[in-house]
């Protein structure tokens, strides 16, 4: 099964009850995959529907089979793979603190507007760049900060949404 | 439909009755006082429909009571336990049934709201247990949702590929009074399988079928589970093709066990002539089946040359283990009455040249016999055991339930059913202890029918306590122990892959099986020698009661044919030749 792995993105629709929730991710480790990320919020408040976004490693075989499985669960009505190759749109946020002086400190500053960083947050010592983009910008982001002092990041981990016209 | 105020309690039976449940099988603790309250509150009250509530001794006797119940009659089957231990015991069963796509509800008393998260006395998160054991659980907060999640629960126990459902009722929830819903006004927020399946796919699939030369008919539980009609539908289709038919052990009894065109079960202990159909076949036809590791061996060299439809009412079922090239999802009888319809309207007809051919091909593999066995004259074996008690109770509607093992293949192997639901096997989990209680929960169904559980002597004194259950309750179910004091599918699997080290495999220390069933108040029968045998099996059946049928048999017997692990369908070890059987290392990793 160590064929193209590559990563997924499975956007799931669930009724939002009680362990739902449990139930998504208890399924995808009882049957052997992986999660490099998960989101979760409810995204209708009427119909108390959430949308579960994962990243999954698995080539695109096991990735159906993921889905026809999450399909079986009850309160899933839906789930579909809407990976960036396949015409999704991938987008995170991210949260990074920066500890440095000097130099270091207007290179990461100047570094940030290059991405559209906002700071949020400063003291002499510090700054907290929040970054929104895909995955791969804010992985460049990081890796970039690295030398400049980066101390602690957080990120939501991917949400996704089809291109065009195309609704799940 | 007037709303009517009801305690927890009271709701949980009137939704039982609204649901046609006439009997549950249970056992009381201090979670679930309250509905044993309703109750008895019921059977002394003369309005009520009578709820009959058979008492077990482990609530692992009550999830599989419940399940032969369901097996065999296509109910939905009902239990009723106690937080914490009683819920986990019960686990087993709704595995088991999960596995099996067997429809159960599981009502579980839990400790008062206010105590859940503070490790209470018998507390459990018995939602997070059984959570990937059931197909779904609901865990009750509000009084005012019991009566909505218990008619879903039923919906969805019953409803698409059938399975075990759980609700967990605090015992407070149980006492508060709140308003209870009709089910007619339930409807299921998301949860809605599909049963037709398009006609075009399925006029892809009738194309395939007009011209196969060497086709084959795959059959499982899911053409049981389907119904009557989809039982009467699959003869009709297979009639009217003439094709040859095999079935999984858990489909046995779809298609008559004696009929000529039943080429007999296929898999690692099926017959040569049904795996070399499948293994050599040029259309597969799976109908209600789900490519189990059982079936298809290795996987790489499974049926190599043919093109394969799957009829299945479970997508994640498609593809899982083995490509298929028309995939049709939908429920088996409305999938067979619509495949029979367009067969007819657009006249499509068989190869009956290439047909007839491929018949020659398999009767020559039938000519191997693979299930013959040589009985001699000084121990019984196993095999005429068996084939014995077929030939003494196949002139009445005989119920078998089984343990798990090799008596277990053996029955599969030598009886024969004419009938759906007569035949109820543990397959997919593979229970020892899974048969006796089962057979308690047939006779329940079918009080004046004769209910036989095959068992070792080791499964069966997996759940033995049950028969305290079967005497209080007058259920005369016959236990017919295949008794070779050793747990026999261990002990073969140690002969082949472990060389011959029985590394705790003997059960020393057995009970005196007839005192056993004395002591219950049961009849006990030793037989051990093979001309005893027949008048001992008569002895059996006439007796009007539980009866435990202690055959010793043969001790070195194993099942043939057998695929080792690991191989392909055209490596079947027959048993009879010195052949020798290489496992690689590989195989050896295998279940």
């Amino acid at each position: 099964m160590e064929d193209n792995l590559t990563k997924n993105t499975v956007s799931v629709l669930v009724d939002n009850e009680p362990g739902v929730l449990a139930r998504v991710i208890g399924l995808i480790s009882g049957r052997g995959y992986n999660i490099d990320s998960l989101t979760v919020a409810e995204v209708d408040a009427e119909k108390h529907i959430s949308r579960i976004t994962i990243v999954t490693p698995g080539s695109e075989e096991t990735v159906n089979k993921l889905i026809s499985q999450l399909e079986k669960l009850v309160p899933v009505s839906r789930a579909a793979n809407v990976t960036f190759e396949k015409k999704g749109i991938e987008r995170e946020m991210a949260l990074v603190k920066i500890l440095s002086t000097g130099e270091k400190r207007v290179e990461s500053m100047r570094l940030s507007e290059v991405f559209r960083a906002k700071i949020i947050d400063t003291t002499h010592d510090s700054f907290v760049f929040e970054l929104n983009g895909s995955p791969h910008k804010i992985d460049a982001f990081i890796n970039l900060m690295k030398p400049l002092g980066l101390s602690e990041v957080s990120r939501t981990g991917v949400v996704a949404i089809a291109r065009g016209t195309e609704k799940m | 439909m007037v709303n009517i105020q009801l305690s927890g309690a009271e709701m949980v039976l009137k939704a039982f009755e609204d649901h046609g449940v006439d009997t549950i099988f249970g056992y009381p603790g201090g979670a679930v006082l309250p509905i044993y309250d309703e109750l008895a509150k019921r059977s002394a009250s003369k309005d009520n429909k009578p709820m009959r509530h058979f008492l077990v001794r482990h609530e692992q006797g009550a999830s599989h009571a419940a399940e032969g119940y369901a097996r065999s009659s296509g109910k939905v089957g009902v239990l009723l336990v106690t937080s914490g231990p009683g819920v986990t015991n019960a686990v087993t069963g709704l595995t088991d049934a999960l596995m099996d796509s067997i429809p159960l509800v599981c009502i579980s008393g839990q400790v008062p709201s206010h105590l859940i998260g503070t490790d209470a006395f018998q507390e459990c998160d018995t939602v997070g247990i059984t959570r990937p054991c059931t197909k779904h659980n609901w865990l009750v907060k509000d009084i005012n949702d019991l009566s909505r999640i218990l008619h879903e629960a039923f919906y969805v126990a019953s409803n698409g590929r059938p399975g075990p459902v759980l609700v967990d009722i605090p015992k407070d929830i149980q006492f508060q009074t709140g308003t209870y819903i009709g089910p007619e006004t339930v409807k299921h927020k998301s949860y809605r399988p599909k049963l037709k399946a398009s006609i075009d796919t399925i006029d892809e699939a009738l194309q395939l079928i007009s011209s196969a030369e060497k086709p084959v008919f795959y059959t499982g539980g899911g053409v049981i589970n389907s119904g009557n009609a989809a039982v009467q539908l699959l003869r009709e289709f297979v009639r009217l093709t003439g094709f040859p038919i095999t079935s999984t052990l858990q489909g046995l009894g779809a298609f008559p066990g004696d009929d000529n065109q039943f080429i007999g079960m296929l898999g690692m202990h099926g017959t040569y002539e049904a795996n070399m159909t499948m293994n050599q076949c040029d259309l597969m036809i799976n109908i209600g089946a789900r490519f189990d590791d059982r079936i298809t061996g290795k996987v790489e060299e499974f049926s190599p040359n043919s093109k394969k439809i799957h009829i299945d009412i479970d997508p994640s079922s498609i593809n899982k283990t083995v490509n298929v090239d028309v995939p049709i999802i939908g429920d088996v009888a409305h999938v067979l009455e619509d495949a029979i319809k367009l067969w007819k309207t657009k006249v499509y007809k068989t190869n009956k040249a290439e047909i007839k051919n491929w018949w020659s091909t398999i009767d020559q593999w039938r000519k191997k016999d693979s299930l013959k066995f040589d009985q001699g004259k000084k121990t019984i074996k196993p095999q005429y055991a068996i084939q014995r008690l077929y030939e003494l109770t196949k002139d009445q509607d005989t119920f078998v339930t089984t343990e798990v093992g090799q008596h277990q293949m053996w029955a599969a192997q030598h009886y024969k059913f004419s009938k759906p639901n007569r035949w109820i096997t543990s397959g997919g989990l593979g229970t020892m202890g899974f048969g006796f209680p089962a057979a308690l929960g047939v006779q329940v169904a079918y009080p004046e029918k004769l209910v036989i559980d095959i068992a070792g002597e080791a499964s069966i004194l997996m759940c033995i306590q049950e028969m305290s259950t079967a005497i209080q309750h007058k259920l005369p179910v016959k236990i017919f122990i295949i008794n070779n004091q050793y747990m026999g599918m261990v002990r073969q699997w140690q002969e082949l892959l472990h060389d011959k080290r029985y590394s705790h495999s003997y059960t020393d220390s057995l009970p005196d099986f007839v005192k056993l069933a004395e002591a219950y108040g049961a009849k006990g029968i030793r037989v051990e020698d093979p001309k005893d045998l027949d008048k001992s099996i008569k002895e059996m059946i006439d007796y009007d009661g539980p009866v435990i049928f202690d055959c010793v048999v043969d001790q070195n017997e194993n099942v043939f044919p057998m695929i080792p692990s690991g191989k392909s369908h055209s490596d079947m070890l027959l048993g009879d030749e010195t052949e020798k059987s290489e496992i690689s290392d590989e195989g050896k990793v295998l279940v």
